[in-house]
Formats: C-alpha cells, structure tokens, sequence
C-alpha cells in the first residue's frame, strides 16, 4: 500500500476526531441540483378551464437540431396577467396531461346500456355524432312556440366549447350549432 | 462534489463548533394566512412536482384531505379541521409541512454527524447520504414532520426547496398559490407581512387572531396568521412546541459529559504513565529447586 507520511498523518488526526467524538461539523452540505437550470421555456396558456392561466413549459435541452424536447417541468408564467405565476391543482400537474401513460390517445365511445368505454376510430367517431346529430335534431326540433311564433329551435342539444379552441375554431363551432337550432351553447371563447 | 452546495449554519451531532458562519444571509421564510387559504391542494401538487416525489396512495378518512398525515413522499398536506365555535362551525384549513425552526428540534436530537444541517438561510435540511435512518429527528420534531422512506431507509421532509431558494427563487408550493395565502421572503418581512394580517383580521371581528412563531423553537421560518390564534391546536399546531427534554439532556449535558469521560480516560491513562512511568521487570528471586522437578 503506497501511503505517504502526509496522508497518514492526515488519516490518524481524522480517524482519532471521529473515535473522539472530536467531530467538527462541515461549514457546508449539499443539495439537489436546479433541475430547470438549462431547460427551453416555452410560454403556453393551461388547457383547463375558461380562467386561460399562463404557463410555462420547461422541455428538456436547448432546442438544438439533436434534442427532442420533452417537457420535464411546468409552471405558471409570472408575466401573465391572469395568474401571474400561480396555477391551481390540475395546471399544476399539466406534465401528467402532456406524458402520463394514461391518458386518452383515441376516441373512445360508451354505447348505452353499456358500463365500458371502447375505443373507435377517428372516422367511426366522427359518423356516429353525425348519426345522433341528426336523430336528437329531427327527434326535439320545435318550429313553432306556444305561441305559434317560428322558433326553429332544437332543445334537445348543447354545444360546449373548449378552453384552448382557437377563434377560428369557435366562429364554425357557433355557425354549426345555430344551423342546427341549438340554443344552449357556450364556447368559452375567452382566451 | 463542490458544485452544488450552500454554506451550513449549524450541523446535527458536532461537538466542538462549526466551520461556518463566513457569510450572513438572511433567513429566508414562508408565510402562511391560514385564513385565506381555501384548500385547493394547488401547493400538494407543485410540491410533488417540483421535487418529483412519486404518487401516493390517497386515504380517504372522511374529509377533503389528502393524507392523514405527512408522508416520506407527500411533505406538504392541507389540513382540514372541523372545529365548534360558539354556535357556529369553523372550517380550517392548514398547510402542514417543515416548520424550519431556528433552534432544530430534529437537528438536536439527530446522532448522524452532518446528517441534518440548517443552512445559512435558516433552511433545515436532510442530507441523505450522511442520514442513518435512525428517525431519532422525528422523536425531536415537535410539529411530528420527518418520515421515514421505505424505499431508501432514511428520513425525508420539505426542503424549503432550497434548490430553488439557493438560486433566488421562490419555493414551488409559494409559487402556485392561487388565493395569495403563501408568500416568499425574508423572515423580517414575512413578520410584518403577518402583523399586518392580525390587524386587518383584529379589525374584521377576529379579535384572538394572531401570528404564530412559537419562541420555544427560536421562532420558526415558517409564519402563520391564525384567526384563531388563541386555539393553535384547532390548527393541528402545539400550544408551545419545545424541543423535547430527553433530547436536550441528551445532547445538552449526556454527550458533553461522555465526550469529557472519553477524553479524561485518555488523559487519565497518560497522566498515570508519566508518574509511574512504565511497569518495571519484577524478579521473581531464585526457583525453590524442590520445584523444578528435576529432582526425582
């Protein structure tokens, strides 16, 4: 064993402190690191609800050509005047919508009577509101009121729209629904 | 090693002082309005993933909270208390993690030399890989916060998220509060943050509100406003939380003294070598020849 006479001497007056109780204790202790030190930060609006919070996304890497950016973290903006940094409990746990192993990744349908969800194409999805757009319509439309005034309205439906829907999105939304007749609609076109 | 590391303050299980104290910074603090927080759970939720604990499994005891009690993955739970008032019913909600007291209960009663450290900024902090897992620090801890991990076998509780303090930010829970109830600052403004909270809720008909920083643990780095503030237990908080009287016997005058019998053995024994000096050869004198059996 190669151990010159510094390090044992060195050894000695530690291992003797320790066997003491001699011990000095240590002017300073480590900690995690920043885990968010060198993450891209992306500015995004939480999905959620109609408030419209801001958030940040942290992705992993810089945005360089070789990276794919997943996000690791997520935090309110404190720059957006709605929350200004704070977040409620689901935005909070936004990264769980973006990553979590399970969460929905295709239409699913419930058909009645039955107590499981199926999962259905885009396609199948998409025929099958149409088929029951047109039965509830042609079922609950009224021409007329009590009063014998021309309505054309169809009660037996709603339209509700989503918070991060675009205004494009929402302009279509509310010209399908007043072809339709429906009445009861709201498209939290609020962001 | 040295990358990532804050100046230590103070250190379990040292005898003879510290290394510290080079720089003075100021205490950081959490302030808390118990009456303004409506139990959201936003802080549960950044806390966990901030520090990516992983999901615990929830308990439902019948009410909305989270957890009955702090856990080695959940540091940071709301309280919902139920409690008769007159005839009416008061509903309190408490965020309950790390008190980060000025005077560790923990940090006093922890055997590990290093393994619980109160950095320069008031944070109270476990070191896991100086911890032992001995969770003497939760017999310690009067406000019951340190718990023992399973998976790791050592003790675990909030950190003030002093990764993000030590860089100038906020800690996680603070951050994400929606009412405002939770602040970030130092101790000194977090007080008069609070005092100015007492008198608002003094003049508002909550003429027992007050600011609990108990002084039985040198104040605490974590300030609540209490509209009840004579009743901190309808809280789930000591009336006057001390610093356990085994622990302080313990470390106080016990391990001083065993430190002293160690030394004074030592001394002792070297003391008695200068005045006798070595143990001399005895001549046992000449064999009796009846003895030595060569007579037969």
């Amino acid at each position: 064993m190669d151990l010159s006479r510094r390090a044992f001497l060195k050894a000695g007056t530690v291992g003797g402190s320790i066997a003491l109780g001699l011990d000095v204790s240590e002017a300073r202790a480590e900690m995690r690191d920043l885990k968010i030190a060198r993450t891209t930060e992306t500015r995004s609006t939480c999905p959620y609800c109609a408030v419209s919070c801001g958030v940040i996304l942290h992705t992993l890497g810089d945005r360089a050509k070789n990276v794919t950016g997943s996000v690791v973290h997520v935090e309110g903006d404190p720059d957006h005047p709605i929350n200004r940094g704070t977040l409620c409990p689901k935005g909070m746990a936004i990264k769980e919508d973006i990553s979590h192993p399970g969460r929905l990744t295709a239409p699913r349908v419930r058909k009645p009577g039955s107590d499981t969800w199926e999962e259905i194409s885009w396609d199948d999805a998409i025929a099958r509101i149409a088929r029951h757009v047109k039965d509830t319509r042609d079922r609950c439309f009224v021409e007329k009121n009590a009063k014998g005034q021309v309505v054309n309205r169809n009660p037996g439906m709603g339209m509700i729209g989503g918070c991060t829907d675009t205004n494009e999105f929402n302009f279509l939304q509310w010209k399908a629904s007043v072809a339709f007749g429906v009445t009861y609609r709201d498209t939290q076109a609020r962001v | 090693m040295a990358v990532n590391e804050l100046e230590v303050r103070r250190s379990s299980a040292s005898v003879l002082g510290f290394l510290g104290g080079a720089r003075k910074l100021p205490t950081v603090s959490k302030y808390i309005d118990t009456s303004t927080c409506i139990g959201c759970k936003a802080c549960e939720i950044a806390c966990q993933e901030w520090n990516d604990l992983p999901e615990v499994a929830t308990v439902q005891a019948g009410s909305y909270q989270t957890l009955p009690d702090l856990h080695a993955g959940y540091w940071n739970l709301i309280r919902f208390n139920e409690m008769e008032h007159g005839d009416t019913l008061v509903w309190l909600m408490r965020k309950d993690q790390c008190m980060h007291c000025e005077d560790p209960g923990c940090l006093e009663a922890c055997p590990a030399p290093g393994a619980i450290v109160q950095y320069a900024n008031g944070i109270v902090d476990v070191n896991p890989d100086k911890c032992i897992g001995c969770a003497y620090c939760a017999s310690g801890c009067p406000f019951n916060v340190p718990k023992f991990a399973e998976k790791t076998g050592k003790m675990q509780k909030c950190t003030l998220c002093v990764d993000r303090s030590r860089v100038g930010l906020e800690p996680a829970c603070v951050k994400s509060c929606p009412t405002g109830c939770l602040h970030f600052g130092t101790k000194d403004d977090m007080l008069s943050l609070a005092k100015g909270r007492v008198a608002q809720l003094k003049a508002t008909g909550f003429a027992q509100a007050a600011v609990y920083d108990p002084p039985g643990v040198g104040g605490t780095a974590v300030v609540t406003v209490l509209a009840h503030g004579d009743h901190p237990e309808w809280y789930g908080l000591p009336k006057d939380p001390q610093v356990p009287l085994g622990v302080k016997l313990w470390k106080g005058f016990l391990r001083p003294l065993g430190f002293l019998a160690v030394l004074g053995a030592v001394v002792g024994a070297f003391g008695h070598h200068l005045y006798h000096g070595n143990k001399g050869h005895v001549d046992p004198g000449p064999r009796d020849p009846d003895e030595t059996g060569t007579a037969a």
